[in-house]
């Protein structure tokens, strides 16, 4: 994508190119839709060359068992049990959600690896990427991971390359039953809507779509059978935001912290222009060394004529 | 009473105290450049952004392990007694060279005092919170929470302990005689007495009696 369509930076304070106007951009997961064959997690895998180390059974159907830096999309599967004692198989294709505010935007310090497109993809530039996993700090879903390879962070780019240039991403071309599809986000607000009214005239009651104000909304929208409660889909938050931590962290706590050890080292200089270093005065200097008497028992009293006022003196 | 100077830093509390210092400066700069955007230029001075969150850590944890040196060589002489209630309520003198009415103390003053025990909490919590964030090796071990909870302990931290040595950097421009004491480790038999009359007094205790006139009671 072009530079000009770059409208949020990391760890950049003054303000981005922002004359281009474009439509945001969604990717719609109908988890009512789902069957869970993984065929979005084959395609993300082959467009985007990832090919993750085969891992181990942990007596569930995900598979991997969770997001690395090769696997950035994976069905989780969680069985429910509902109200009437029926089990329910709620699967969730797992990945980033593209907020429109970015808590790994947030909290990455160095400028330019993570930037927001004005259609309102979130990408890692890995080549400004330093590794330190800020961004998994900030980022209220768990989503980016740091290769063990290469210590960058890699997460779904929701194939902004492919975007570029008109095309769907990978997991949306691939899939089968027509459960994720992508396009403008009005549009797929409205094809949602349809779904809901569809889900609610066959009983699920709290069918909704899942596009969370407290991140700002997402780029990555689902709608689910349990809108009422996210968290039963392998604890999708029911609320997420940044975290309070990380807005204190990356607030207006630290340019006032420079300010202050900015304003400390001024405090110290004109402390010293106003006030002055403290010198050991030569009239403080002890007197010079006495070679007459050296050791004088306190019960021998001394009286010597030649030196004035001798004899007077007091004991201190 | 002679003019010899006495000696307040050995050689080895002096070589610890500057392989800190350095270590402070390194670890400091690396940093402040993630600290904020308006910093991270500072990277470059340590090879670019991935070097400095690698380099980072390390300095940290080779400067908390040297300045335990110096915790363990100074921490007896760094508790508050005597006169140091009284020198703190009259700060307002010392900060204007005033002496009098200023009481004498020994071998460190209050403000060194205190600096010495903040200098020991932060360390603590910048080596306990920088282990929960250090990401290469800990971090899988440790809850989101925790970590968020880390970063920010470690960035309030790392600010108090940058304020806390620049006043301590400053006293040492202002008191003419410590730097050189902390340098080659000697200070006058003047310097001594003005800044750390108590200890001035222990120190000599040994020294054969100096004429009565100089003497205070």
């Amino acid at each position: 994508m072009a530079s000009q369509d770059i409208i949020a930076r990391s760890a950049t304070t003054t303000p981005p190119p922002s004359i281009r106007q474009q439509e945001e951009v969604a990717k719609l997961i109908d988890t009512t839709k789902c069957i869970g064959c993984k065929a979005c997690q084959v395609a993300c895998s082959e467009w985007n060359e990832l090919r993750d180390e085969v891992g181990h059974s942990y007596g569930t159907y995900d598979n991997p068992h969770d997001l690395s830096a090769e696997t950035w999309t994976l069905m989780r599967f969680t069985e429910h049990e509902n109200t009437d004692g029926n089990l329910e198989w709620l699967i969730r294709k797992d990945g980033c959600m593209h907020c429109a505010d970015p808590g790994c935007l947030k909290a990455c310090p160095s400028p330019g690896a993570i930037i927001k497109h004005a259609n309102g993809i979130v990408d890692f530039n890995q080549d400004h990427c330093i590794g330190c996993g800020y961004c998994i700090t900030g980022c209220p879903f768990n989503i980016p991971r740091i290769s063990q390879k290469d210590h960058k962070a890699y997460k779904c780019t929701l194939c902004s390359d492919r975007v570029a240039v008109g095309l769907e991403p990978a997991c949306v071309k691939t899939c089968p039953t027509g459960a994720i599809v992508f396009g403008s986000k009005e549009d797929m607000k409205e094809h949602a809507a349809e779904r809901i009214v569809d889900l609610k005239s066959r009983g699920f009651d709290n069918a909704g779509l899942y596009d969370p104000d407290g991140v700002g909304g997402t780029h990555v929208m689902y709608v689910l059978h349990h809108a009422d409660s996210p968290k039963l889909y392998a604890g999708l938050p029911d609320q997420p935001v940044i975290s309070p931590l990380v807005g204190l962290w990356k607030g207006v706590s630290k340019p006032l912290a420079l300010l202050a050890m900015g304003a400390a080292v001024l405090a110290g200089f004109f402390h010293y222009v106003r006030i002055g270093p403290q010198r050991v005065e030569e009239d403080e200097h002890p007197a010079p060394p006495d070679t007459s008497v050296h050791v004088v028992d306190p019960a021998v009293h001394v009286f010597d004529p030649g030196q004035p006022g001798a004899q007077g003196e007091e004991r201190p | 009473m002679n003019d010899k100077p006495i000696l307040r830093y050995n050689a080895n509390e002096r070589t610890n105290h500057w392989i800190v210092a350095i270590l402070f400066i390194f670890a400091g700069l690396s940093g402040l450049a993630l600290f904020h955007p308006a910093l991270f230029w500072l990277s470059h001075l340590f090879g670019g952004g991935p070097w400095t969150r690698i380099l980072h850590p390390f300095l940290g944890v080779a400067m908390f392990v040297f300045f335990l040196g110096l915790v363990f060589r100074f921490w007896r002489a760094n508790f508050i007694s005597g006169n140091d209630r009284l020198w703190l309520r009259r700060i307002d003198r010392v900060m204007r060279n005033e002496e009098e009415g200023v009481p004498p103390i020994g071998k460190y003053n209050p403000g060194q005092k205190l600096l010495f025990w903040t200098l020991l909490i932060c360390m603590l919590i910048l080596l306990l919170s920088g282990i929960v964030i250090w990401r290469a090796w800990f971090s899988q071990y440790f809850d989101i929470g925790a970590i968020r909870l880390a970063t920010l302990l470690h960035a309030l931290a790392a600010f108090v302990l940058v304020l806390s040595i620049i006043v301590h950097i400053y006293a040492g421009i202002w008191i003419k005689g410590s730097v050189s004491a902390m340098l080659h480790g000697w200070v006058s038999r003047a310097w001594a007495k003005k800044h750390h009359e108590l200890w001035y007094r222990e120190v000599t205790r040994e020294d054969p009696p100096g004429p009565r006139t100089s003497k205070k009671g």
